[in-house]
């Protein structure tokens, strides 16, 4: 593989100031938040399933959004935020029509930009599609799709990375792997990842944050650095701890 | 046996049982055969009358062609035209509405007033009946990008024009197989409807004719023409919905 290839990836990112209110058709989906995802870092916003999670991703991107926002999103940097953000949802949103490596470079089609095929080549074997490049969305299997969604999304090669539940699709086994597989390329960047998996969130961030109505509250990780083993103890404590504060009595409690 | 032959063969059988219920109860009934002449008759007519159904039958063929491909050249033009241009869309989609409330069937009178019993007069009927299915199911479709595409162009940057070539034409082919599949429907009616209004050839013609003299075998033998004829077209669009469906993925 040429080294050129991939020398950007470890690129950094900028920091990502978020404060205001989000407010649904019919209630208040998040109250007042005021939080800083720090640049170059892994931030996980845990939270159950529609509270609103997605919205503020969409928000960040400048998507459009049922939710109404109050307050501001920018950079730390003061730069607009729109332009530098890929993003991954948990749906592939691949092209069916299109193979694998076509549809790596369709943003860069999109653009009327001529796409760079080599770079396109050497990022889906990054990911370990070498032998499936030419294969069509439905020829592939949901992991092997999520890997091509990665490809694309590290050949867009922005520096705030947006995912959304991108690996809740997938077997344990696979999500386990592509987990890895993106705390490894998506290094150094600005990643948002929004989940409803504590494990997820203990397993990637390196800071993490509870979304629900009454506001974001930041969540005490453990001091070893991630992708953290899902089954050391500290991160088993972790989970429970997180699990609790998310609502789930504990056994004991419950008895 | 193979999927191919085997379709073949089923519709075969289908066509088989039909004719010989038909011929039982021509046969068993005993109307007389200016009312309904038996599958045997009519075949005999398709031979017998050989030469004059095959001229009539190919200038309502020819007329058949280049009516469906000007409709569907024009719908497909239009769609694409509401699609990149909100001005467009905004001015022509409710006059395209309004028309489409207007039975063209009712029209063709009048078209045969402006532009004579010739061709010129049947082409734009089967065009206008054409045109409107196409136009419709395809910009429906061009209109309804999903939101996970939509995003991908919005974040690409995409502008109109590369988003409809890259995304919405290629997502938006069933939307042109559905169409196509209303046109071969409605354009062997347009053709009957456009050589009854006016015309002094085609097999719609000719039925006219031999209804008159009371030559039903003949009458029958233009009609099976035309049933065979749309069913090349429908055989078409069908073969080119499979191919789609392969290519496409949806």
């Amino acid at each position: 593989m040429g080294h050129g290839v991939l020398a950007r990836i470890g690129m950094t990112g900028p920091a990502i100031h978020l404060s205001g209110g989000l407010e649904g058709a019919e209630a208040t989906l998040i109250n007042g938040f005021d939080i800083t995802l720090p640049a170059s870092r892994w931030s996980v916003l845990l939270g159950p399933s529609g509270v609103g999670k997605t919205s503020l991703l969409r928000l960040i991107a400048n998507l459009p959004c049922a939710a109404r926002f109050e307050g501001r999103i920018e950079a730390q940097d003061q730069a607009p935020l729109p332009p530098r953000v890929a993003m991954m949802a948990q749906d592939d949103q691949l092209l069916p029509w299109a193979s694998a490596i076509e549809n790596v470079v369709i943003a860069t089609r999109l653009r009327g930009e001529r796409p760079d095929p080599d770079r396109a080549c050497a990022l889906l074997v990054e990911v370990g599609l070498g032998a499936e490049m030419a294969r069509k969305p439905a020829e592939l299997s949901a992991g092997q799709r999520q890997r091509v969604a990665l490809a694309r999304t590290l050949y867009e090669d922005r520096p705030v990375v947006l995912l959304d539940e991108p690996f809740s699709a997938l077997d344990v086994l696979t999500r386990h792997k592509m987990q890895d597989l993106a705390a490894r390329l998506l290094k150094g960047r600005t990643v948002v990842l929004i989940t409803h998996d504590p494990a997820e969130a203990l397993r990637l961030a390196d800071h993490a944050w509870i979304v629900e109505r009454q506001g974001v509250t930041p969540c005490t990780l453990p001091a070893t650095r991630p992708p953290r083993r899902i089954d050391a103890p500290e991160t088993l404590t972790a989970q429970a701890d997180l699990l609790g504060r998310m609502g789930l009595a504990s056994p004991n409690k419950a008895a | 046996m193979p999927i191919a032959l085997h379709r073949i063969w089923r519709g075969a059988a289908s066509f088989l049982l039909a004719l010989t219920i038909w011929q039982l109860v021509v046969t068993l009934s005993g109307v007389p055969r200016f009312i309904l002449p038996g599958p045997w008759l009519v075949v005999q007519a398709l031979g017998a009358h050989a030469a004059l159904l095959w001229q009539n039958a190919l200038w309502s063929a020819g007329n058949l062609a280049l009516g469906l491909s000007l409709g569907i050249f024009l719908g497909i033009e239009t769609a694409l035209l509401l699609t990149l241009s909100r001005r467009a869309r905004w001015l022509l989609r409710p006059m395209l509405v309004v028309a489409q409330a207007v039975p063209v069937f009712a029209l063709a009178p009048v078209i045969t007033l402006w532009l004579g019993y010739g061709m010129p007069s049947k082409i734009v009927t089967i065009a206008l009946v054409t045109y409107f299915p196409i136009a419709s199911a395809l910009f429906d479709r061009l209109m309804a990008l999903p939101t996970g595409l939509n995003d991908l162009s919005r974040l690409s940057g995409a502008n109109r024009w590369r988003e409809t070539l890259l995304l919405r034409l290629p997502y938006a082919v069933p939307g042109l197989i559905s169409g196509l599949r209303l046109a071969v429907v409605y354009g062997p009616l347009a053709v009957l409807i456009g050589e009854w209004v006016g015309s002094s050839r085609g097999l719609g013609h000719l039925m006219l004719m031999a209804n008159g003299r009371g030559q039903t075998a003949l009458m029958f033998a233009a009609l099976t023409l035309l049933a065979a004829l749309s069913l090349v077209f429908w055989i078409v669009v069908e073969a080119l919905a499979r191919w789609a469906a392969r290519r496409f993925y949806i």
